[in-house]
């Protein structure tokens, strides 16, 4: 164990106080010291991006960043997609589409279209397809995925 | 899999992270940059480094601009700065193109284009262009900093000349010669794994024929190389499919592959000849 | 679907479940915390298979924050990892697990010893300062290779078992042609998201020990533990939250979830586990590698006399608690939906050094109907026939239901096919798909210098079977109807179907329906959900308890509204009069506080609305199917193109036809990744190489072809009121067999992909050697 340090976590607009030790993930950080349970863990080594966050707008695996390189950062999770009881239109989308099954990716992908969305708000189908596989999905199959993202920016686009 | 314990350093200077290198890398000390490939290891405990030397937050450190006929590469320069073409001319669009294989974009918002170098994975992208093109590296320390060609750096799978207390603080990768063709292919399980094997193809034409030619393989052997006989196959041929079979052919002769449960050398062998026809068929005007 | 006569039944209504799921508030058991929780690490070994001569766990036990180290000796009076109660089996009894090594460890990762500390950090540093010393012994990493010692007096051919009928041997001795196949299917298995987890707890005020982040089969793992642990079955419950994928291979008993129960109670602390990503590809339960040797007897017209298969069943290094139900799957699924006379199947059941293996998916399904459907491909080539007409002349006719596949031995249960009709949706699939036109299509293509193909796997799927599940519905008096079941949620859409038949059975918005599951303290049994099993059994006892349940709300509005019953109907939780909507109404709600205790309203009439029913099917439903794959193959790299998928399958009767698309979907898609990408490989030592998603393949967006799917209800089950057969497993089941047929088609080598996965180097490696000859 190395000594923990306090740092400030900016998630979803909301400043939490922590200590931690340097050690310890983004990830674990958001989850467990913070009590974001919505943003999951499915490898731990970068690869199936459920644990996906944005970084100052960018979409990044909170699992391969540790909580003491987040200070200072305006970090966005699943929580705070939503404002208040308004649905973000990707969460609705998400339920239109049966885009989750066991919902355990919901959060990752979420995220990483809303990123990717507010980015590029006219990307084309094709390079969507392509960014949205960045994250896996085991129960879906990944078409209802496709569907609703592809009709969420649509929403998004239209508003 | 949680990381081991280590003690946590972000210098705001590169000469502060040289000195903390010093002191701190000869017990296993490393330096944390885009952390893509790195925080895995740790994460495996295959790396249990005692300290970590966080650059993170040296200003400067991410400029891409081109001095000197070369584009110059800083430490920070993640992956996704490529996506947009950053140069006049050929290399912009090539990097861009080698850019989208890496990794997925959530890997490419951090993960650096020195840290690859340093990494050596034998199946890099930017390892691979490094070694073609002819770039070279700054390794700075508290002994001052020094200049090492790519093919010098890279000493083979996940080793380079590189001291332990050594920083990459940029890259710099020659701006190829006007009228310069580039092709690049790749085949993987996945799009974003690492290559089973990638041909890196450049050359330009002179009278019908090819000159300057360069063919860089990776992800077949322990580190990408040029392959100098399929260079000698291309140069003064006319561009087509004699020429690129011949290059192909000298591919599957000179290389010595990788070999793992999955994949035996004959396989990578053809798998780099036939992806040798299709860079230098997209080179093709 | 016939949606115009319900009101919610047959529609793709959106599901309950999702609300908390989009908002990131869903409660898995990552997500569960108690005050002081201990966190649970544990050791396993890195050898296949060693004898352990000592182990020191006092600088573990050291470290600060760690609370307790515990090896086999903490725990010496607990015994092995049960069977299932309905598994029981005598001769593989010695082949159970301990929950941690005794002496021996028999797989890379086998658990060896507990630490239990502060944080899940922590814990994994003390992990890394436990000293064993192992003695190595040697290993077995095929079933195909000789057998060797298990424990002394025990070999690892822990069984051999036979399945037959008919005139094996007469057959093959007077066939026209005999065909003959060596085939293997890979070791992979379902790698859900969401690794396994278990939370134990003991609530020392109720003298109550509980288990959470439990799932698939509550009940039945409530009463593996009363066993394991000498309780009552009231000092110990069992709690479901969300669940990230089952699969088959979650929520089966393991050691870790017996330690955390053990622990929490001895230690006096909660203790969670939530094991890794690297644990769970070298421990979760895995799958589907056999080695076949099959054989077929055929007439001159390609019809089929008789099978014969020698089977060679890697089970891995223990058997867990599904005994030997997937090698006894493979072989009574193997001739799947032709009506084959004559019958011999002979698995080995052996134990090798690797993780053992359980159910997943179709179990024994998907490698059967590969090696069927590979033999029928076959007899297509030997004869020069056309593939779809060799299935067609062998497919059982319509009129043969029920249809009895009656095993000589009088341990296997007969299977009674309920019903099918096998060549229309055969048809369907192919007019569906525009086979003839992309024969034709396919033909231009590589007269043009394409190698591309099209494959077609038949398959039967099981599902339904009982014997028995209930259900507890209930109206309170504001209306709110709540759902009980035994049964389980691992993402599939429970809650959804079981809402869907109780609001059709009784009237009322699905939206307003609360569904519980897998919570043993709630009602005391339950199926659980696997094998395909909720829809028709817990959905079936749902709905007949909803009707139960209407009949009692109309027989008490019936007397006040002075009508009589049969003129009244319910709508969206309103009794009204049939001929008269606008008249006089009555609610649920009102109805069940006309029916509190004490009511004058009671009459003699029992107290509350409420009732309780069971289904008890005696039978299991077959549904079925029929997978269609057009690939490409890139001969210069041995890429593998899917250019088009189809899944086709008769569900009897679909209560929601966007999940049960969303079930053929996922599962088309798992079965790709068994058949191009997915492998636990292993070295010589029996050291595993597929411990990292870099490793492990799992297909992604860019890996997916557009699936089509073709749904019909062309055959209802006679076994239930609604006819229905359910979908969980009807995805995945052809896929080995479509795309190994289409790849064979592709390259034009009958026969080629003896093994999947087929990857682009085997394949490179059977093109190679086709150029050579």
């Amino acid at each position: 164990m190395s000594a923990k340090r306090n740092i400030t976590l900016n998630l979803n607009g909301r400043d939490h106080a922590v200590s931690v030790e340097p050690r310890r993930t983004l990830a674990d950080a958001i989850r467990d010291d913070c009590g974001l349970t919505g943003t999951h863990l499915g490898c731990e080594h970068g690869i199936c991006g459920t644990c996906t966050v944005l970084l100052d707008g960018e979409p990044v695996r909170s699992c391969l960043m540790f909580a003491v390189q987040a200070q200072g950062k305006a970090i966005r999770t699943v929580e705070g997609l939503a404002e208040g009881d308004d649905l973000h239109p990707l969460q609705e989308s998400f339920m239109k589409h049966h885009a989750l099954q066991c919902g355990y990716c919901t959060p990752g992908f979420l995220v990483l279209a809303a990123g990717i969305l507010e980015k590029d708000p006219d990307i084309g189908d094709d390079a969507l397809a392509e960014a949205l596989s960045a994250n896996l999905c085991r129960c879906t199959g990944y078409a209802n995925i496709l569907k609703a993202v592809r009709a969420a920016a649509q929403e998004m686009r239209r508003r | 899999m949680k990381p081991a314990a280590f003690e946590y350093h972000a210098p705001a200077t590169v000469d502060d992270a040289v000195a903390l290198l010093a002191e701190v890398a000869p017990d296993g000390g490393r330096v944390l940059a885009g952390g893509q490939s790195l925080v895995p290891t740790m994460a495996f405990r295959l790396a249990q480094p005692p300290h970590l030397v966080d650059i993170n937050g040296i200003a400067g450190l991410d400029r891409i601009e081109e001095a000197g006929g070369r584009l110059v590469i800083g430490a920070l320069a993640r992956h996704a700065a490529f996506h947009a073409p950053v140069a006049e001319g050929p290399l912009g669009p090539l990097m861009a193109e080698m850019a989208r294989h890496i990794g997925h974009a959530p890997i490419r918002a951090r993960g650096t284009f020195t840290g690859s170098l340093a990494q050596a994975d034998p199946a890099s992208e930017w390892v691979l262009l490094a070694v073609t093109l002819g770039a070279s590296v700054t390794a700075q320390s508290i002994r001052g900093s020094r200049e090492i060609a790519a093919a010098d750096l890279i000493q083979g799978a996940m080793t380079t000349a590189l001291t332990e207390d050594e920083l990459l603080t940029e890259a710099c990768v020659p701006l190829p010669a006007e009228g310069t063709h580039f092709g690049f292919a790749e085949f993987n399980r996945r799009a974003g794994d690492f290559a089973l094997a990638m041909a890196l193809a450049a050359y330009r034409i002179e009278d019908g024929k090819i000159t300057d030619a360069r063919i860089g393989i990776g992800g077949a052997e322990d580190r990408p190389r040029r392959i100098g006989q399929a260079e000698a196959a291309l140069d003064g041929a006319a561009p087509g499919a004699p020429a690129f079979e011949a290059a192909a052919r000298a591919v599957a002769e000179a290389l010595d592959p990788m070999e793992d449960h999955a994949t035996d050398a004959a396989y990578r062998r053809e798998l780099a000849a036939a992806l040798t026809i299709r860079a230098l068929k997209r080179a093709q005007p | 679907m016939a949606t115009e006569k319900t009101r919610v039944l047959g529609h793709a209504v959106e599901r309950l479940e999702d609300p908390p799921l989009v908002t990131g508030r869903g409660r898995y058991a990552g997500d569960i915390n108690f005050p002081h929780q201990l966190h649970m690490r544990i050791l396993r070994s890195p050898h296949a298979h060693a004898r352990i001569k000592a182990i020191d766990t006092s600088a573990a036990e050291a470290l600060p924050g760690v609370f307790a180290v515990w090896t086999s000796e903490d725990i010496a009076e607990l015994g092995p990892v049960d069977f299932r109660a309905d598994r029981a089996s005598e001769i593989l009894k010695p082949y159970r697990q301990p929950v941690l090594a005794k002496g021996r460890v028999r797989y890379v990762g086998d658990p060896v010893a507990a630490v239990f500390a502060d944080d899940a950090y922590l814990a994994e540093d003390a992990a890394e300062l436990i000293v064993v010393e192992y003695e190595e012994l040697p290993v077995i990493t095929r079933a195909d290779q000789d057998p060797g010692e298990f424990d002394t007096g025990f070999g690892t051919e822990a069984a051999l078992l036979t399945h037959t009928f008919g005139e094996v041997d007469a057959a093959f001795a007077k066939a026209h042609k005999v065909i003959e196949l060596d085939l293997l299917t890979g070791r992979h298995s379902g790698v859900p998201l969401e690794t396994r987890g278990a939370i134990g707890r003991y609530d020392a005020a109720r003298d109550v020990l509980e288990l959470h982040g439990a799932a698939k089969v509550p009940h039945r793992n409530k009463d593996t533990l009363v066993g394991m642990l000498g309780l009552q079955p009231n000092q110990i419950h069992v709690h479901e939250s969300h669940v990230g994928g089952g699969f088959g291979i979650r929520g089966e008993l393991y050691p870790e979830d017996v330690l955390v129960l053990v622990a929490a109670k001895r230690l006096g602390r909660p203790v969670k586990w939530i094991e890794d990503r690297m644990e769970h590809l070298m421990c979760a339960n895995q799958g589907r590698e056999q080695r076949h040797l099959a054989r077929v007897a055929v007439d001159e017209t390609g019809r089929i006399l008789a099978m014969d298969d020698e089977i060679f069943h890697d089970q891995g290094a223990y058997v867990r608690t599904h005994g030997s139900n997937v090698a006894n799957r493979t072989m009574c699924m193997l001739t799947g939906l032709y009506d084959v006379p004559a019958f011999r199947a002979v698995a080995h059941f052996r134990l090798t050094n690797k993780t053992p293996c359980a159910t997943y998916r179709a179990p024994g399904r998907f490698e059967s109907t590969y090696v069927r459907e590979q033999l029928v491909d076959a007899i297509a080539a030997e004869l020069d026939l056309d593939r779809i007409t060799v299935r067609r002349q062998n497919l059982i006719p319509e009129d043969a239901f029920p249809y009895v596949l009656a095993f000589d031995e009088p341990h296997v249960g007969n299977l009674e096919f309920d019903s099918g009709k096998y060549e229309l949706l055969m048809d369907k699939a192919l007019e569906a798909f525009g086979w003839d036109a992309a024969q034709e299509d396919l033909a231009r293509r590589r007269a043009a210098g394409e190698m591309v193909g099209t494959g077609i796997g038949l398959f039967l799927e099981e599902g339904g079977r009982g014997p028995s599940d209930g259900a507890i519905i209930s109206v309170d008096a504001k209306g709110g109807i709540e759902v009980v079941t035994g049964g389980a949620s691992l993402g599939q859409g429970f809650e959804t179907a079981m809402a869907q038949l109780c609001a059709e059975g009784l009237g009322v918005d699905y939206k307003k329906i609360r569904v519980v599951h897998g919570q043993t303290d709630r009602i005391p049994y339950g199926i659980g959900a696997h094998a395909t099993r909720a829809t028709v059994l817990t959905g079936g006892a749902v709905y007949q308890t909803a009707l139960t349940l209407r009949a009692k709300a109309l027989d008490m509005a019936a007397e006040l509204l002075q009508t009589p019953a049969e003129a009244l109907d319910i709508v969206d939780g309103v009794v009204q009069k049939r001929n008269d909507p606008a008249g006089p109404t009555m609610t649920l709600g009102d109805i069940a506080k006309r029916l509190a205790p004490g009511s004058k309203a009671l009459g003699g009439r029992a107290p509350g609305l409420w009732a309780e029913d069971f289904f008890n099917p005696t039978e299991t439903v077959f549904p079925y199917g029929v997978h269609l794959a057009q690939v490409r193959v890139d001969p210069g790299t041995g890429g593998i193109t899917v250019e088009r998928f189809m899944v086709a399958y008769d569900v009897g009767r679909a209560v929601n036809p966007a999940m049960v698309e969303g079930q053929l979907v996922g599962g088309c898609l798992q079965g790709l990744g068994g058949a191009l990408y997915e492998e636990f490989a292993y070295d010589e030592d029996g050291q595993p190489l597929a411990v990292t998603f870099a490793d492990y393949l799992l297909p992604t967006m860019g890996d997916a072809p557009a699936i089509e799917c073709l749904i019909t209800e062309d055959a209802p089950s006679p076994l239930n009121p609604l006819g229905m057969k359910s979908a969980g497993e009807g995805g995945i089941n052809g896929v080995g067999a479509a795309i190994a047929g289409a790849v064979n088609d592709a390259i034009g080598i009958p026969g080629a992909v003896a093994r999947l996965p087929i990857t682009p180097q085997r394949l490179r490696t059977i093109l190679r050697a086709a150029q050579q000859n």
